[in-house]
Parts: structure tokens; sequence; C-alpha cells
């Protein structure tokens, strides 16, 4: 699997996202700044975690409106592969690839620690080779992580099995709607979640639940 | 010419930070406050064209970047 992060100005959880793509894909990342208007050759695109222009005026916005994004909806369409995580989930709302909208937390408080999450749908290649129903660990670390969107679009999400991840066991770190933690695209090839399974791919980090993500990514893909 | 853009929560969408507002408004003992919705005013300068003008392209501003439209509104005048 051949991916490739973007990076922008106040991204920090780009290193931990290429370490985790190298050690699973194994093979080099390739890095692209956001004033790039091409994408190299590559299956998978991801939208790092971090603090992308400081959070100014929204989470996410910004970086939504740059240069790169053209390019990367245009291989949204053609289906390749976009994960974004954290700060890349909203980017992906922002830039319109996901519904709904990342709000500041219900608690006002950032969060940083652990919660359970649930995969409550294998509907996308992200997840089709995960275990439905398995509820896992998994770090969270955002201002910003609340879902919201309106009730039409919540059913659509809701009916057309693209709540990817939930939050479980009462462990709701936001007040997102629906405890959703991560969503996908209609064509289930673009998934944004706040959690940060890029963080749980080695025995240091504890546990390697985070690895089914990307590796059902790479099954799809030799399929 | 100059305008502002007034960006504001729509209804229905949780104010976590309006309720922090008026919890402490509260409790500096201001009485009767019976709600309190944050939001955003932007003050624009820009070069002269007609109202009519002015107000178009602001209003793309607003859709494209200014507001999130998925859980704000805006509106738009000019001074």
């Amino acid at each position: 699997m051949k991916s490739a992060v973007i990076l922008f100005p106040g991204s920090n959880r780009d290193r931990d996202m290429i370490k985790a793509l190298e050690q699973i894909s194994g093979q080099s990342v390739a890095t692209v700044w956001h004033t790039e208007t091409e994408l190299p050759e590559a299956d998978l695109y991801v939208l790092p975690g971090g603090f992308s222009y400081g959070d100014y005026l929204r989470s996410g916005a910004i970086a939504a409106r740059s240069h790169i994004m053209p390019a990367l909806k245009t291989a949204a369409d053609q289906g390749r592969h976009v994960l974004g995580v954290c700060n890349g989930f909203q980017m992906l709302t922002e830039a319109g690839l996901l519904p709904g909208a990342l709000m500041r937390n219900a608690s006002l408080h950032f969060v940083c620690k652990e919660v359970m999450l649930e995969t409550t749908s294998t509907n996308s290649a992200f997840t089709s080779h995960m275990e439905k129903g398995k509820v896992w660990r998994c770090p969270v670390a955002h201002h910003d992580g609340n879902y919201f969107t309106d009730a039409e679009t919540l059913k659509e999400l809701e009916g057309e099995g693209r709540v990817a991840f939930r939050y479980a066991d009462g462990t709701n770190p936001n007040g997102s709607l629906n405890d959703i933690a991560g969503i996908t695209s209609a064509k289930g090839n673009v998934l944004g979640m706040m959690p940060h399974p890029e963080n749980l791919i080695e025995d240091l980090h504890g546990g390697l639940e985070g690895r089914a993500l990307f590796e059902s990514v790479m099954q799809n893909l030799a399929a | 010419m100059k305008a502002r853009v007034t960006v504001t929560l729509k209804n229905g969408v949780l104010d976590p930070q309006g309720k922090a507002i008026e919890g402490s408004l509260g409790s500096l003992g201001f009485e009767g406050v019976e709600g309190i919705r944050q939001g955003k005013v932007f003050d624009l300068e820009l070069a002269d064209r007609t109202d009519a003008q002015a107000k178009a392209d602001i209003e793309a501003m607003c859709e494209q970047l200014l507001a999130n439209t998925v859980i704000e509104n805006y509106s738009i005048e000019l001074l």
C-alpha cells in the first residue's frame, strides 16, 4: 500500500501517522505540503491530527480551503482511500468530503484520554476486515470532537451503515450525536474519525488494536 | 467601503459556550438572563464597488469560508 500524508502548518500528529503507515505497509510514506496542487500516486491519502492554522476561524476550516484540497477531492471522487484523523476529520467535514460538523466538546474541556470504541459498521474499505461489534480501546485528544449534523443526514448515515465507529461503554468524551466517533462517505472510500488508531500499532503503545483499520485497507487493495 | 458579517449558530444547535457564559453572568449576580448564544462578527473593508456587488461578494465569502452553513447562519450589513 502506497500512502501519502498531507502536511499543514500546525499539524502535529503527522509523524505518528507516517511511522504507523511505514510499519504497517513496509513502504516509505510520501509527504505533501499543503501548497502543492498535485498529489503523488498513492492508494491512501491521510489528513493527520493537530491544530492546522491554530484552529483559527473553525477547526480545520482554513486547511480545508488550501491549495491541495481540490486534488484530494478529485482523488476521493476517483475512489482513492482518504483518511482524516482528528483535525483531519474536521478538515474533511469543512471541505464537504464528509457531512456534518465537529463542534466544541460539550464539556468545553480539551480531552486527552482513552475511550472505548465499537466498530459499528464494516461497510467501508477501512472496516471491511474489522470485526463488527468489537469494542476496543483507543486514545482521543481533542477540543472540537462533538459531531453534529441535521436529523435528515443523521438518519441517512445510520440507515446506510456509515457510522463506522461509536464511543462505547459510556465513554463518549465530547457529546457527539449518537455517540458518533467516525463516519464514512457514501462510497465508503473516505473515513473521518476523532480517535487516533495510529497510536495503537506497536507493543510500546500498550496495544495493537489500531492496526486492523490500516490492514483492512491493505487487504482490500490486495483483493 | 465597510461591511459587517454576523455569524450565529442555527436554532437547535447546542451552544455549550453560550451556556457557560450564561452561568457566569448568573454567578456575577445578573438576574433574568434567559439565554445566550455565542456568535462571531467580521468587520470587512472592501475596495469600492456597488452595494449589490458588495452583497453578492460577501455572500460568496460567507458561503465559502466565513460561515459553516451546516451549523451557522450569517447576516450581512453594509456600513
